[in-house]
């Protein structure tokens, strides 16, 4: 092993190139550092501290995901004092606003006082929208942290919820800063920034406006990367829960960039997606249609049966009726016509597979070739 | 694409043209932005409109609809005066350069800027950045192709790319963005009337014996068919009696709807088979429900020729079923025997006879999927094409000539209008206009106007307007904004109740067959 390039991490030492963060070589060996601020593929910030380990011959704990890892380094990512800070961390982040999740208030039976009035602020008797899929939560529950050491601060900002699609908490909100890396540095859609000062921070969209009236365009990334229920879709808070969902991993029916997602089905419904992370062609990004726009699959105006036109109006028919009236018909015109006279419009929404058999039935059942679609519409 | 998706990252200069990039393909957007932003790629935007993409572009060049061959001829015409051409890719790799050298002469700067309207020091700038990149892309989309030169259109930037030995290498390339989730998959898989599977022709003898023997069937016809902008036309004369139409709204996505309404009611039989009632379905004699992705297995293939799984996640609704299986019991019904256990058998049957689909499997692409051409079992399949070589050898030069638009304005109908899609819908809006948040963001069609012609034309910002053409007229609500360039309008073609192909120029495309979506003349009225 090169000497000049590596580290020890927790005793291992471990190879490393030269612009790695420490955070990086850790998780290339699979040693878990806590984050909460850092999004993959962006700039790392270092803004919640959380990932801070203790460096031999440093002055302070430094932020694994900002600093380089250098020769000879010499790093535990679980020592004594990283677990105090850490747990200060979480502490503070726990007091500042509605984290309502059991991990807060943690030995009492009852629901707490505090509990309720989360409850009636979000017009809900449940707990926290992201319970069991938040990132927070997950932590504090790691390093055995209440939130009753600090007071409770008040929530500064009310809730904004006056756009179809995502939910800003910011009583939920961490200020870690993903989802404004999200929008400006992995969408580019340059629509939120932090803005105010200090205790007074706030991810604002504009001059702090709604998001519907700024530069968003709705495409989710913010709420994907966010790690706590600080922005939730509207029409999964409260209604979707990750243990009562499966996902099945598919590819988006949109446009062609063939954006890989993952469905999440509750009670066979589609109720949200997700994109899919750490895979081309879009490492986890979609759009506000591909995000948002499934509805049309639960749709009431899903056709649900074949129908056949008599006296100009449709009626419902069997499988067997209308099959075999379209193999007559075509049958029959193909026979008094020829085969030219029939044409197939196969489709640009349908997969591989359908419009392979679309092919060859045109050629080797109808014995034509006038098949086309509509790639030139 | 000739590149992927993830290679636009790499490429020093970006020339996108007649591609809204941020509103029709995000995600792909978000690739270019991240280039001009954190790599210092050059943006050239070359668009009608003042699209978003121009906010991330250092040089915007704004030509008038439909003279898309001048300024790419005028492009070469500086490149090759300033002899900033690639000689030993062209020397090597290519034929024709000198045609297309005669070709380019005329197109001096000036001469461009009178077909064009581009400023003749703003192309002689872009010539320079794109022709001094070590890799340039090229982006485009339907602005390029949906012109009645559309197909000149392409070869024309295909020529600069090879002008510039931008081909085969990582970073460059001619892209097209493909608008639909698998109109790549659907070319690839003989959906067009002039080739089998894999764009084998059906004009061969040899193709045809192959096929024939694969099929187990015999008399396969090496006849040339009818493109779908030929099959209305036949429909009107008689000579096609009969449609099935899968998954396709052609009475609002078609140009000229009145003939097209016309030409489908005169048809003996039409079986429609979708997931809605569609304007399309409702004029069908049989409806046949399908199962929309959420509800099959399969495959797409995306615009970067890579072939991705679609995996069922709930159930159809009712009796809606598979488009396959619908099409082979209808075959059944004929009289032959297309059964398949399911999707991925299918699949094996397209890895057998389609060639750049050889190699293609389930498993293999079951985390990631594979770029064709993949011949083989073991083959890593192709993310950047003609790397080194052609398919057929050399690349072609071809010396194109501008030609103008279809139709151009007059006294009587003094505005261009071009059409396109929104971010928040998409393309005849049957499955995005089920969406109510996408409604409340984009709830109706609008006509999108700049303020000097809003002024010139009396109107305000939220009026409601009608917009006729030589064909038809409908009404729409005018947004007066600075998207617009004044003289030309803008209409999105997501609402059948206010079609804007009721307005569009079905004029084609010699060779490809698309209609002219991109360009016609209207005028404006107040709504009666």
């Amino acid at each position: 092993m090169d000497a000049q390039n590596t580290i020890v991490i927790n005793g291992n030492e471990l190879p490393f190139t030269p612009g790695e963060t420490i955070l990086q070589v850790a998780q290339r060996n699979s040693i878990p550092i806590p984050t909460l601020c850092h999004l993959k593929n962006a700039t790392p910030t270092g803004q919640c501290r959380i990932c801070v380990v203790e460096v031999k011959g440093a002055r302070s704990l430094v932020a694994s995901c900002a600093a380089p890892a250098a020769k000879g380094m010499v790093v535990l990512t679980e020592s004594p004092k990283v677990i105090e800070a850490r747990r200060l961390v979480l502490q503070l982040m726990l007091s500042s606003g509605n984290h309502n999740c059991a991990v807060r208030v943690s030995d009492d039976q009852e629901w707490s006082r505090f509990q309720l009035d989360v409850n009636q602020y979000d017009q809900s008797n449940e707990l926290c929208p992201v319970w069991g899929d938040c990132e927070l939560q997950h932590l504090a529950y790691q390093y055995q942290v209440s939130a009753e050491r600090f007071p409770r601060t008040d929530v500064p900002y009310p809730m904004e919820d006056i756009n179809p699609f995502i939910v800003r908490d910011f009583s939920r909100c961490i200020k870690c800063g993903r989802c404004v890396q999200a929008c400006n540095d992995v969408q580019v859609n340059n629509a939120i920034s932090f803005g105010y000062r200090g205790t007074d921070t706030k991810i604002i969209a504009a001059e702090d406006k709604p998001l519907k009236n700024s530069e968003c365009v709705f495409c989710g990334e913010c709420v994907q990367a966010c790690p706590v229920g600080a922005l939730v879709e509207k029409n999964a808070r409260y209604r979707v829960r990750p243990w009562e969902t499966k996902q099945v991993r598919t590819t988006c029916s949109y446009c062609g960039v063939g954006c890989q997602l993952n469905l999440h089905v509750k009670e066979g419904k589609v109720v949200k997606v997700t994109g899919v992370e750490d895979v081309a062609p879009n490492y986890g990004s979609l759009c506000v249609k591909g995000r948002f726009g499934f509805d049309f699959i639960n749709s009431e105006e899903r056709l649900t049966t074949p129908l056949i036109k008599e006296d100009g109006e449709f009626r419902k028919a069997s499988w067997e009726e209308a099959l075999s009236l379209t193999a007559e018909k075509l049958g029959a015109i193909k026979q008094t016509d020829g085969p030219d006279a029939i044409g197939v419009l196969t489709s640009a929404r349908v997969s591989n597979e359908d419009n392979y058999v679309a092919n060859k039935f045109a050629r080797a059942v109808l014995k034509t070739n006038n098949i086309d679609h509509c790639a030139r519409l | 694409m000739t590149n992927t998706i993830g290679d636009l990252e790499e490429a020093d200069v970006i020339l996108i043209t007649g591609s809204n990039t941020s509103e029709n393909h995000p995600v792909i957007s978000s690739y270019i932005k991240r280039a001009v932003k954190f790599n210092g790629t050059q943006l050239i935007v070359v668009d009608p409109r003042r699209i978003k993409m121009t906010t991330f572009a250092s040089h915007w060049l704004r030509q008038n609809l439909g003279t898309d061959v001048a300024w790419i001829n005028g492009l070469m015409h500086v490149i090759i005066q300033e002899e900033l051409h690639d000689k030993a890719f062209i020397d090597s790799r290519t034929k024709g350069f000198e045609e297309l050298k005669a070709m380019v002469e005329k197109f001096t700067p000036e001469y461009v800027e009178e077909i064009t309207g581009i400023p003749a020091q703003q192309l002689i700038d872009a010539a320079r950045l794109y022709a001094g990149a070590k890799n340039a892309a090229i982006v485009y989309c339907m602005g390029i192709t949906q012109h009645i030169s559309g197909t000149d259109n392409v070869k024309s930037l295909a020529n600069l790319a090879m002008l510039t030995g931008n081909l085969g290498n990582a970073g460059g390339g001619v892209n097209p963005l493909r608008g639909q989730n698998n109109v790549q998959g659907a070319c690839d898989m003989g959906g067009l009337p002039n080739v089998f599977s894999g764009y084998q022709p059906v004009t061969s003898d040899a193709v045809i014996q192959k096929m024939e023997a694969a099929w187990g069937v015999t008399g396969l016809s090496n006849k040339v068919g009818l493109k779908v902008t030929e099959m209305i036309p036949k429909a009107l004369e008689g000579e096609l009696k009969a449609l099935y139409i899968i998954g396709e709204n052609p009475l609002v996505s078609d140009a000229d709807l009145n003939h097209v309404v016309k030409g489908i009611d005169n048809l003996d039989f039409l079986v429609v088979q979708d997931i809605f009632m569609t304007e399309t379905a409702r004029a069908a004699d049989v409806v046949l429900p399908s199962a929309c992705f959420a509800e099959k297995d399969g495959t797409f293939s995306n615009t970067e020729r890579r072939i991705q799984r679609v995996r069922k996640a709930v159930d159809s609704p009712g009796e809606a079923r598979d488009d396959w299986w619908i099409t082979t019991q209808i075959a059944k019904r004929m009289g032959v025997d297309m059964d398949y256990e399911n999707a991925e058998a299918i699949m094996a049957e397209i890895a057998q006879v389609t060639p750049s689909y050889g190699g293609i499997t389930y498993d293999r692409i079951d985390f990631e999927g594979l770029h064709w051409p993949c011949p083989t079992a073991d083959h890593p399949g192709t993310p950047i094409l003609h790397k080194g070589q052609f398919p057929i050898g050399r690349g072609n030069f071809h010396a194109i000539d501008f030609t103008p638009p279809a139709e151009s304005t007059d006294e009587e109908y003094p505005l261009y209008l071009t059409t396109g899609r929104v971010i928040y819908h998409y393309h005849t809006g049957t499955m995005t206009r089920k969406s109510e948040g996408l409604n409340e963001r984009v709830p109706e069609n609008f006509v999108e106007i700049s303020s000097k012609d809003a002024k010139a034309f009396g109107v305000s910002d939220g009026d409601t307007i009608e917009i006729s053409s030589r064909r038809g007229k409908i009404s729409a609500v005018a947004k007066v904004c600075t998207t617009a360039v004044s003289g030309t309008v803008f209409i999105p073609f997501h609402f059948a109740e206010s079609a804007v192909n009721m307005l569009t120029s079905a004029a084609l495309d010699p060779v490809s067959g698309i209609p002219e979506y991109k360009v016609c003349a209207v005028k404006l009225a107040a709504a009666q």
